[in-house]
């Protein structure tokens, strides 16, 4: 820039200044705060985390649940204080299919800078993302996805779970229904995808360890509205029993169109979100399912999550506000404990971490697979007159494993599971 | 596979496909008589549905079976004299892409105002639960869908064939030019053919909705079969259009019985062969170009 002859102020002139603060200011965005800004800066920085929940499509049920969960979570947390005197920053995004749930985490990555990544439903996009997360080093705390694979031949030392896996899930619902020995034909209906595949696989398995013959078995699109066609081919098969591993609101909309068909046979499934069966109805309700977590569970500080839930949300919180909520607590505890937001630290912190979440016994997540160890509940639905408001749609029958019995003898064997995880660096 | 179950299908089959028979209609009127290929049949069966479930509380399934495919017909209409009327004499391609956008447009507005997951909707209490007829049991409601869906077709070539306004729609839509030197202006016919074919779509919509509830998106599927429908039963063909329609819920139904994984690519393999053996559908108007 030509001097025009002016006098020149010795020192910094305006424009110097003013390029100063843009280059640090520049510098800073891009290369982030952690290498230049001063530590009193650090300190008030928030703690950003990442949501990925769906928003849209079959699952999107689900991801309302979710978000207001870790809302909840954050907002307790930051209401005392947040952690390490940060608050908590969740930074929500659609998960929509696996190909735009993978960009969203790079963007959460690379442009938010978030400190780790929870949430995902979609089994197919919780494996894409779980890649994602152990190339980028960045932790991702998986709450909705089940399939067996994610925790199995797919898992990932920087990939932890907090929603149970399709084994898990199974496994609560097993003992009901070995105690049932006129439930001998069974007919299954799946959802086909990732999620779906998994979870008749481990069906299948149980199917077989009881002893019982497959009347029948349907892969279903996801978002089918129309099961017309398939309860047809149910009824000709005249099974004891459909066992339903579906998905989202098509779970929704075959338990509606199963009464209406006039079909009565026993109804199990290897999975079911308390959000997906309150729409159904309480005349068209019927079977036995496996929980992650129930709102009447009568554990210390459940009602007071329910209060809160209800509020927010006009409903209780279901299996998905309760692993959301669960993720975000767990990972401010451990923060917390190890006083750093390193996703290195963070990994090693959540391997040797035990605690409760509104379950009443000791949680912890397996070091070899990053599975949180967890009892289910196995539950039935109630009659109409036993309803006494228009949630109180199941009956807990069993807590699986039983109090006394270790968490982990419903989870997959470390002989049987495929995992090999990633050495810890 | 007995006699009763087989008849299980067919009829299921058939009631499915008088709703793509509903859209299908609305479709081949529009493309018969404005010559426009309307993209946003979909997103106008959507509306149907959520007009439907916003009306549940004020006036109930029944009113809204005649009120919400009155309202989006009403749309239809002001879509035709505020956007469309101006692309008559463009290109073809011009109404198709308007159509287009408006749809995306309406389908953001949708999720906008009542959300991106969808609204849940139930059978009306009278209407719940199965009909056994002897040994045949079939669901009351999907009855109620046929007996519907019948009518409205019925009343539908009532009014083309044996109404003077109906004879002027079929007249236009086979010569345009010599109706307007009888005398009788189009434009109002053009208005108004649009406005039914959106009100069909929205009766459509309003049938489906009890089923699944209604979810933004809800047409996408539905508006591509119409497409698939009219191409096979011949664009501008009544007829054409109805036994398309029952012919694809029929190979839905019937795929979905003999090998599953077909059933989403059933009617595109039948609408492949029909356009193969017949390009100008099976009672479209003679393509010279193609045959």
């Amino acid at each position: 820039m030509k001097s025009r002859g002016k006098t020149v102020r010795s020192g910094m002139s305006r424009r110097g200044f003013l390029k100063t603060v843009g280059v640090v200011g520049g510098a800073a965005t891009l290369g982030g705060t952690r290498f230049l800004a001063p530590a009193i800066v650090h300190a008030q920085e928030p703690i950003r985390i990442g949501q990925i929940v769906p928003q849209t499509g079959f699952l999107a049920t689900m991801g309302t649940y979710g978000s207001t969960g870790a809302k909840i979570a954050a907002d307790e947390i930051n209401e005392k204080g947040g952690v390490l005197g940060r608050k908590i920053q969740l930074i929500v995004e659609d998960e929509t299919n696996p190909g735009v749930a993978v960009q969203k985490a790079r963007k959460l990555i690379e442009k938010d800078k978030v400190h780790a990544i929870t949430g995902i439903v979609s089994s197919a996009s919780a494996l894409a993302v779980g890649e994602v997360a152990q190339r980028e080093k960045v932790l991702f705390i998986n709450t909705g996805a089940n399939s067996d694979e994610i925790r199995g031949a797919k898992c990932h030392r920087y990939v932890f779970s907090v929603e149970g896996s399709n084994t898990q899930y199974v496994s609560a619902i097993a003992t009901w229904l070995l105690q049932q020995p006129k439930l001998k034909t069974w007919y299954f209906l799946t959802s086909d995808y990732a999620f779906g595949h998994d979870l008749l696989k481990v069906s299948q398995k149980l199917l077989q360890k009881a002893g019982r013959i497959q009347a029948g078995s349907e892969l279903i699109p996801t978002g089918t509205a129309d099961f017309s066609s398939y309860l047809l081919k149910v009824k000709a098969g005249k099974p004891d029993l459909v066992f339903q591993n579906l998905a989202g609101t098509d779970q929704t909309n075959f338990l509606k169109q199963f009464k209406e068909f006039g079909l009565d046979m026993e109804v199990a499934g290897g999975l079911v979100d308390t959000a997906l069966v309150w729409p159904v109805g309480a005349e068209a309700l019927a079977g036995h399912f496996p929980l992650l977590w129930w709102h009447e569970l009568k554990i210390a500080g459940a009602s007071d999550f329910v209060t809160k839930f209800k509020k927010l949300a006009n409903d209780p919180p279901e299996n998905q506000g309760w692993a959301d909520y669960t993720a975000i607590k767990v990972l401010a505890e451990v923060i917390k404990k190890v006083n750093s937001t390193d996703s290195k630290a963070l990994v090693k912190g959540l391997e040797g971490h035990r605690f409760d979440s509104l379950k009443g016994r000791e949680l912890w997540f397996r070091d070899w697979d990053h599975q949180l160890m967890m009892p289910m509940y196995a539950v039935r639905t109630k009659k109409k007159n036993e309803m006494k408001d228009k949630w109180d749609i199941f009956e807990v029958i069993s807590e699986v494993p039983a109090a006394g019995q270790p968490l982990d003898s419903i989870a997959i064997s470390r002989e049987e599971s495929l995992c090999k995880m990633e050495p810890a660096d | 596979m007995t006699w009763m179950a087989l008849a299980e299908y067919l009829v299921n089959g058939f009631v499915m496909g008088t709703l793509y028979v509903l859209m299908a209609i609305g479709l081949s009127l529009i493309f018969g008589m404005i010559g426009v290929i309307n993209f946003c049949h979909g997103i106008l069966f959507t509306m149907g549905a959520y007009a439907t479930v916003v009306l549940k509380d004020s006036l109930g399934f029944g009113p809204s079976l005649v009120v919400s495919p009155v309202l989006v017909g009403i749309l239809g209409m002001l879509i035709e004299v505020i956007f469309l009327r101006r692309l008559y004499r463009e290109d073809p391609v011009a109404g198709l892409l308007l159509t287009f956008g408006l749809a995306m447009v309406a389908e953001q507005l949708v999720r906008i105002i009542w959300g991106t997951s969808g609204l849940p909707y139930n059978i009306p209490q009278a209407l719940t639960g199965p009909l056994p007829m002897g040994a045949f049991v079939y669901p009351k409601y999907r009855y109620f869908i046929l007996v519907c869906a019948v009518a409205i077709i019925a009343g539908l070539w009532w009014f083309l064939e044996k109404t003077p306004y109906g004879m002027i729609i079929r007249a236009g839509s086979r010569d345009g030019e010599m109706v307007r030197i009888l005398g009788i202006s189009l434009r109002p016919i053009f208005t108004f053919v649009f406005g039914l074919g959106s009100a069909l779509a929205a009766i459509a919509g309003v049938l489906m909705a009890p089923l699944a509830g209604v979810q933004p998106a809800m047409g996408t599927d539905v508006g591509t079969a119409a497409f698939v429908v009219v191409t096979i039963g011949g664009l501008g063909s009544f007829w054409g259009a109805v036994i398309a329609g029952i012919l694809v819920g029929e190979v839905v139904s019937l795929s979905i019985l003999v090998w599953p994984p077909i059933a989403q690519a059933s009617m595109y393999i039948l609408m492949a062969v029909v356009l193969l053996a017949r390009p100008r559908g099976l009672l479209g108007e003679r393509w010279e170009k193609f045959e």
